[in-house]
C-alpha cells in the first residue's frame, strides 16, 4: 500500500468513527428527557456534525497534495489570528503591525514551508517578526500601553501562525526509511491530539468529579484527563505502523502530544478568560471558534516536531 | 449588480460583518437605520448584514463631497451601493440638503445614515447632527432602528487605507420610540445613547 492509499483508508476509518458517533448521538437524543441533558446531547451532536465538515476539509486538502495542505493551514492561521486579535484590544497605532502579521507574515511563513526552507522557517517569526512588529507600532508614535499592545500581537502571531505552522512543517522532516510518508505523520499528530480532546471530554462527562482548574477551565477534570489521556496514548501506540516509531516509542510520542495538548487547552483558556470571553469565536458550530479547536494542536505540534526531528532524523 | 456582490463578498471574507438582531427583526417595515461612524467600510458592513431582500430597498446615505469627488468613488457609491448622495458642504445655501433623502423615503425606500456626519476615531459615537431629527419629524411612521458597528474603528481607523481583518459585528437594536413634543437636542441625545447602549 502506498502512503496515499494508506491515508485514504485512515480517513475512511475516521469517517466510520463519525458514523458511530452520529448514531450514538441520535440514540441519546431520543432517550433523554430533561432539558439540561438534552442541551448537552444537542451540543454533542452539533460537535459531531462540525467534525464531519472538518474531516471533509482535511481529507480534501490531504488528498489534493502538499501545496493544498499547506494552503489550508495558512487559512487556518488566518482565521485563528483574526479571532485572537479580535478579542485582544489594540489601538489605531497597531494597524501597520497587524497588517504585517496578516498580509506578510502568514504568506511568508507558509511559503517557507512550501519551499522547504527549514532554517528560515524556524526563526522567521521568533527573530524577524519579533523585532519588526513592535518597530512598526513604535513608528505610530503612541506609547500608551505600548508593551501590552505589542505583547498581544506577538502572542497572537506566535500561537496562530508560528505554532500552527509546525503541523504542515512535519512535511519537511527527512526521516530515514520514511521518505514520502510524512503526511501520515501529520495525520497521526492530529488524530492523537483530537482524540485526546474528545476522549477527555467524554470521560469527563461520564466520570468527571474532581476539577483540575475550575477557574481557568471548568470542564477539565482529573478523571477526564487521566481516562482520556491514557486512551489517546494507547490509540497513538496502536497507530505505530503509520509512523517511523516502534510501538513503545509511539506511545511515548503520543504521551508527549497528550500532555502538550492539555497544556495548550489550559493556557489558551486562561488567555481567553483574561480577555473576557468564553469562546474564541463562532465559526465552528458547537465548538466555538477556530482557536477553540486548534488550542491543543498549537502546543503539541512544535514539541512533537522537534522531538521527532531530534530523535529520528 | 456585480460590484455590490464584490463589495459585500470581500467585506464578509475579511470582516465577517455578522448581524445581531437585538430587539428588532429583519422585517419588511420601512426604516431609517442610524449607526456610529468610524470607517469607510461602515456602509458596506451594515448593508451586507441585511438580508438580500431588505438590502434591495435600503439605500445608504453618503456625502457628495467625498463619494462624488472622483469618477471611481461616484461609480462605487451610485452603482455599487445604490447610495443617496447629499451635499454636506451646502454649496447652495437655499437648498435643503435633506431633500434627496425625503425623496427616497417618499418612494418607500429605507435609509442608512450616520448622524455624526463624519468618522470618529473612538469606539463610542460623538454628538449627532440634526438630520436624523428632521427625517423623523417628516416621516413619523418610518421605524428608527439604532445600529452599533463593532470593531470597525480597529479594522480601518481614520487615516489608514486597507482593512485589518478583525471580526466585526453589526448590532441592530429595538426601534427608537417617538416621544410627542420632544425637542431636537433631547431627541438627538436619546438616539445617541441608544447606540451607545448597543455598544456594551
Amino acid at each position: 500500500m502506498n502512503p496515499t492509499q494508506k491515508l485514504a483508508w485512515l480517513i475512511g476509518g475516521v469517517a466510520l468513527l463519525l458514523v458511530v458517533a452520529s448514531l450514538i448521538g441520535r440514540i441519546l437524543r431520543s432517550r433523554v428527557k430533561d432539558a439540561s441533558a438534552a442541551a448537552v446531547v444537542d451540543n454533542l451532536n452539533a460537535r459531531v456534525r462540525a467534525w464531519w465538515s472538518m474531516v471533509a476539509i482535511f481529507a480534501a486538502a490531504f488528498l489534493l497534495g502538499r501545496n493544498a495542505t499547506i494552503a489550508m493551514f495558512a487559512l487556518i492561521s488566518f482565521f485563528a489570528l483574526r479571532e485572537f486579535l479580535t478579542l485582544a484590544p489594540t489601538k489605531a497605532g497597531d494597524h501597520r503591525a497587524m497588517s504585517l502579521a496578516f498580509f506578510v507574515i502568514i504568506p511568508v511563513q507558509y511559503v517557507l514551508i512550501a519551499t522547504s526552507w527549514y532554517g528560515l522557517f524556524s526563526i522567521f517569526i521568533p527573530v524577524y517578526g519579533f523585532l519588526l512588529l513592535p518597530s512598526l507600532s513604535a513608528l505610530a508614535h503612541d506609547t500608551e500601553n505600548f508593551l501590552e499592545r505589542s505583547a498581544k500581537i506577538q502572542w497572537g502571531v506566535m500561537i496562530a501562525i508560528y505554532c500552527i505552522s509546525y503541523l504542515p512543517a512535519l512535511l519537511l522532516l527527512d526521516i530515514p526509511g520514511y521518505a514520502g510518508q510524512n503526511p501520515l505523520l501529520m495525520f497521526y499528530l492530529i488524530l492523537v491530539v483530537q482524540m485526546s480532546d474528545v476522549l477527555q471530554y467524554v470521560f469527563g462527562k461520564l466520570f468527571g468529579k474532581t476539577k483540575i482548574a475550575p477557574v481557568v477551565s471548568p470542564s477539565k477534570t482529573v478523571e477526564g484527563f487521566v481516562g482520556g489521556g491514557l486512551s489517546a496514548t494507547l490509540i497513538g501506540a496502536a497507530m505505530w505502523w503509520i509512523t517511523p516509531f516502534t510501538p513503545l516509542q509511539s506511545a511515548g510520542m503520543a504521551l508527549i502530544i497528550v500532555l502538550m495538548g492539555f497544556m495548550g487547552g489550559l493556557v489558551l483558556s486562561a488567555v481567553k478568560r483574561s480577555l473576557g470571553a468564553k469562546d474564541w469565536g463562532a465559526m465552528i458550530k458547537g465548538h466555538g471558534g477556530v482557536m477553540d479547536r486548534m488550542d491543543s494542536v498549537s502546543f503539541a505540534a512544535p514539541i512533537f516536531f522537534h522531538a521527532t526531528r531530534y530523535f529520528f532524523t | 449588480m456585480w460590484l455590490s456582490y464584490l463589495l459585500i463578498g470581500s467585506v464578509r471574507a475579511l470582516l465577517g460583518a455578522t448581524p445581531r438582531w437585538l430587539g428588532s427583526d429583519p422585517g419588511p417595515a420601512q426604516r431609517i437605520y442610524f449607526a456610529n461612524h468610524t470607517s469607510h467600510i461602515d456602509t458596506i458592513a451594515l448593508w451586507s448584514a441585511l438580508p438580500p431582500d431588505l438590502r434591495a430597498k435600503t439605500r445608504p446615505v453618503a456625502a457628495a463631497d467625498y463619494w462624488g469627488s472622483s469618477a471611481l468613488k461616484r461609480y462605487i457609491a451610485v452603482n455599487g451601493l445604490n447610495a443617496v448622495l447629499i451635499d454636506r458642504k451646502r454649496a447652495d445655501p437655499d437648498a435643503d440638503p435633506l431633500a434627496p433623502l425625503y425623496g427616497a423615503l417618499e418612494h418607500g425606500q429605507s435609509l442608512i445614515i450616520f448622524p455624526e456626519g463624519t468618522r470618529q476615531a473612538q469606539r463610542l459615537p460623538g454628538p449627532f447632527k440634526s438630520g436624523l431629527y428632521h427625517l423623523a419629524e417628516h416621516f413619523p411612521d418610518v421605524e428608527l432602528i439604532p445600529v452599533y458597528l463593532d470593531n470597525l474603528h480597529r479594522s480601518l481607523p481614520k487615516g489608514t487605507f486597507f482593512p485589518v481583518p478583525l471580526i466585526c459585528t453589526v448590532r441592530f437594536g429595538a426601534p427608537l420610540p417617538r416621544i410627542a413634543g420632544e425637542d431636537k437636542s433631547a431627541f438627538l441625545e436619546r438616539a445617541r445613547n441608544v447606540v451607545i447602549g448597543l455598544a456594551q
